[in-house]
């Protein structure tokens, strides 16, 4: 530990850190070059564009209906994200404080859909929504975007659930709380960090969820990254500007829901579901 | 509460109310409140599955084996197998082994969290943008062949886009963060005073990692791996956008989307996600039965 003394350490730390830097600096290239592009009037043959206008926002915005889009985004959203916390948190509860015969697997059946990716059930889950009436429409498409969330909300919330101490509720439970009562006037104040940060990471993931929007939806549910999907697809039908004037509007909606996001979560809570570092 | 669950002074079984003994194994109101995620979960996960292997054996025609016997008899569909093992088996061994060196300088430094957020960013705008992004960046007129032309690497523009290489460069952009989050949140969930006591001892850093963090990070990998794996292999947009989706990169999922969304044949599209889901678990069966050739036990000290 320590400071590096040899050659070769110093070597091998720098060769680390300029494949991390050349990542990095990819990375930003490509983002850069969608937002270049959908400012640029004619891009071809050069380092950037020949001119520079707004005027392919307003197209993308016509052509593409995103004022529609963007309002099925956000209610497919806000759907998901309440209706995940309604049934995520208090099984979290239920977890974290009971240890009941079988809660092994339950934690596993809880597992599952995280682990599975969803192009591998979205297909059946999709035939099954059809079946029942539900493919193509806006509940259809929530539904399918809750069952990867709900487990999500429970597994970020029993460690939350965890840290508070029991006897706050048994205090409660001796001036009569009962369960209900319990969960608003104690339980909700207390957890509103941890509700917070679940939910913030269930928005974060609902935007960018692709795979079981675009087996559910119909022409008029479909969520901003599915729209941007079928708009790359039949590129050549639309100015290439057009949609990366898109592109750069989905990244803002995402990113900008990251950012508020990142206020009350650590990064690596994205990946990975419970904190494995000790809490300071 | 479990701290609560003193037993209470013996009676016989028969006279103790039954919602008393109900709650002295944890089960009362509370547990219940586990009942409608429970319900949701075994109506809109396990239950869309086990109608789709059902499914999958009653074919529009031909017998109850029909679908898969025509999986595995056309190269059309088989090929689409080892198309995806192509692009999934290295893009994961490439980020798991690069996660590896990174996380562990990464652990050390002071400003972590400006990292771990820069690139928590490719995940978050998922693998259709960075399609998008690629298909501009990595054209023939983009900014990589114009800066390796411009430093004299390549003299003509490589075709980096539109096929395996597209793709690959695509898993690899938007898996690698993954990854090496995971690994990051491995390595330091280790007890840092084990390496200190091996240093004390005069362990050299490769001596320490060859002894002491690959051991005990064998666990973690191994489950990193599963997972950065499965989500390669279900690689489907950017096979579709910025490869070339009728040949070389026709992956496993495009076949189960084509015939569930073009030819409207469910049964067989439910075959196909059930031959991808079973790929994908003998994958992870092997990587942990191989896991087991290492060291298990706590990587916390003594802290649990």
């Amino acid at each position: 530990m320590g400071r590096d003394k040899t050659i070769s350490e110093r070597l091998w730390a720098a060769a680390i850190w300029t494949a991390v830097i050349f990542f990095i600096v990819n990375f930003m290239a490509m983002a850069a070059t969608v937002v270049i592009n959908s400012f640029g009037t004619r891009w071809f043959g050069a380092w950037l564009p020949a001119g520079y206008t707004t005027r392919w926002y307003a197209s993308a915005w016509d052509e593409f209906q995103l004022g529609d889009v963007l309002i099925t985004t956000f209610e497919v959203v806000g759907a998901v994200v309440l209706l995940s916390g309604l049934f995520g948190v208090p099984a979290a509860y239920a977890l974290a404080r009971r240890n009941f015969p079988g809660k092994q697997l339950v934690i596993l059946l809880f597992l599952l859909p995280l682990m599975i990716p969803p192009i591998t059930f979205g297909i059946p889950l999709a035939t099954v929504l059809y079946q029942l009436g539900a493919g193509g429409t806006l509940s259809g498409v929530i539904i399918a975007n809750l069952v990867p969330t709900v487990p999500f909300v429970i597994l970020v919330m029993i460690p939350f659930i965890e840290q508070i101490d029991p006897r706050i509720e048994a205090a409660a439970r001796v001036f009569g709380a009962g369960t209900g009562r319990l969960f608003l006037h104690v339980l909700v104040p207390l957890l509103a960090p941890g509700i917070l940060a679940a939910l913030l990471l269930v928005l974060v993931r609902t935007i960018a969820m692709f795979e079981l929007t675009f087996f559910t939806a119909g022409p008029d549910s479909q969520t901003l990254v599915v729209a941007l999907y079928y708009a790359v697809y039949a590129a050549g039908v639309r100015a290439g500007q057009s949609i990366d004037a898109m592109a750069v509007i989905y990244m803002i909606t995402t990113l900008l829901w990251l950012l508020i996001a990142l206020r009350f979560v650590d990064p690596t809570q994205i990946v990975t579901r419970a904190k494995q570092e000790a809490a300071r | 509460m479990t701290e609560t669950t003193a037993p209470l002074p013996h009676t016989s079984e028969e006279r103790t109310p039954w919602r008393v003994r109900l709650a002295l194994r944890d089960i009362d109101g509370v547990t219940l409140l586990v009942l409608p995620a429970v319900l949701f979960v075994i109506g809109l996960f396990v239950y869309p599955f086990l109608y789709g292997f059902v499914l999958s054996f009653k074919p529009r025609a031909g017998d109850w084996l029909a679908n898969y016997r025509k999986f595995f008899s056309d190269p059309f569909l088989y090929d689409t197998i080892y198309a995806t093992m192509r692009l999934a088996l290295p893009a994961t061994i490439i980020n798991v082994l690069i996660s590896i060196p990174v996380a562990l300088r990464v652990r050390k430094m002071h400003r972590r969290r400006l990292l771990t957020t820069i690139l928590v960013i490719p995940i978050t705008l998922g693998t259709v943008l960075i399609a998008e992004g690629l298909l501009n960046y990595l054209g023939p007129q983009g900014w990589l062949n114009r800066s390796l032309m411009l430093f004299g690497v390549i003299s003509s523009p490589l075709r980096l886009a539109h096929n395996y290489t597209g793709v690959m460069l695509s898993l690899i952009l938007s898996g690698f963060p993954f990854t090496f989050l995971l690994t990051l949140s491995y390595i330091t969930g280790i007890d840092a005073s084990l390496e200190q006591a091996a240093a004390t001892l005069g362990a050299t850093a490769r001596a320490r990692f060859r002894y002491i963090l690959l051991p005990l990070l064998a666990q973690g990998l191994a489950i990193n791996f599963c997972l950065s794996f499965v989500q390669t292999f279900s690689v489907f947009p950017s096979a579709v956008l910025l490869g070339a989706p009728a040949g070389d990169t026709r992956v496993i999922s495009i076949a189960a989307y084509q015939a569930a969304y073009e030819q409207y044949d469910a049964s067989m599209a439910a075959a196909i996600a059930m031959i991808m889901g079973f790929v994908q678990l003998a994958v992870v069966l092997l990587v942990l039965a191989g896991r087991n050739l290492f060291y298990r036990g706590a990587a916390g000290g003594g802290k649990g």
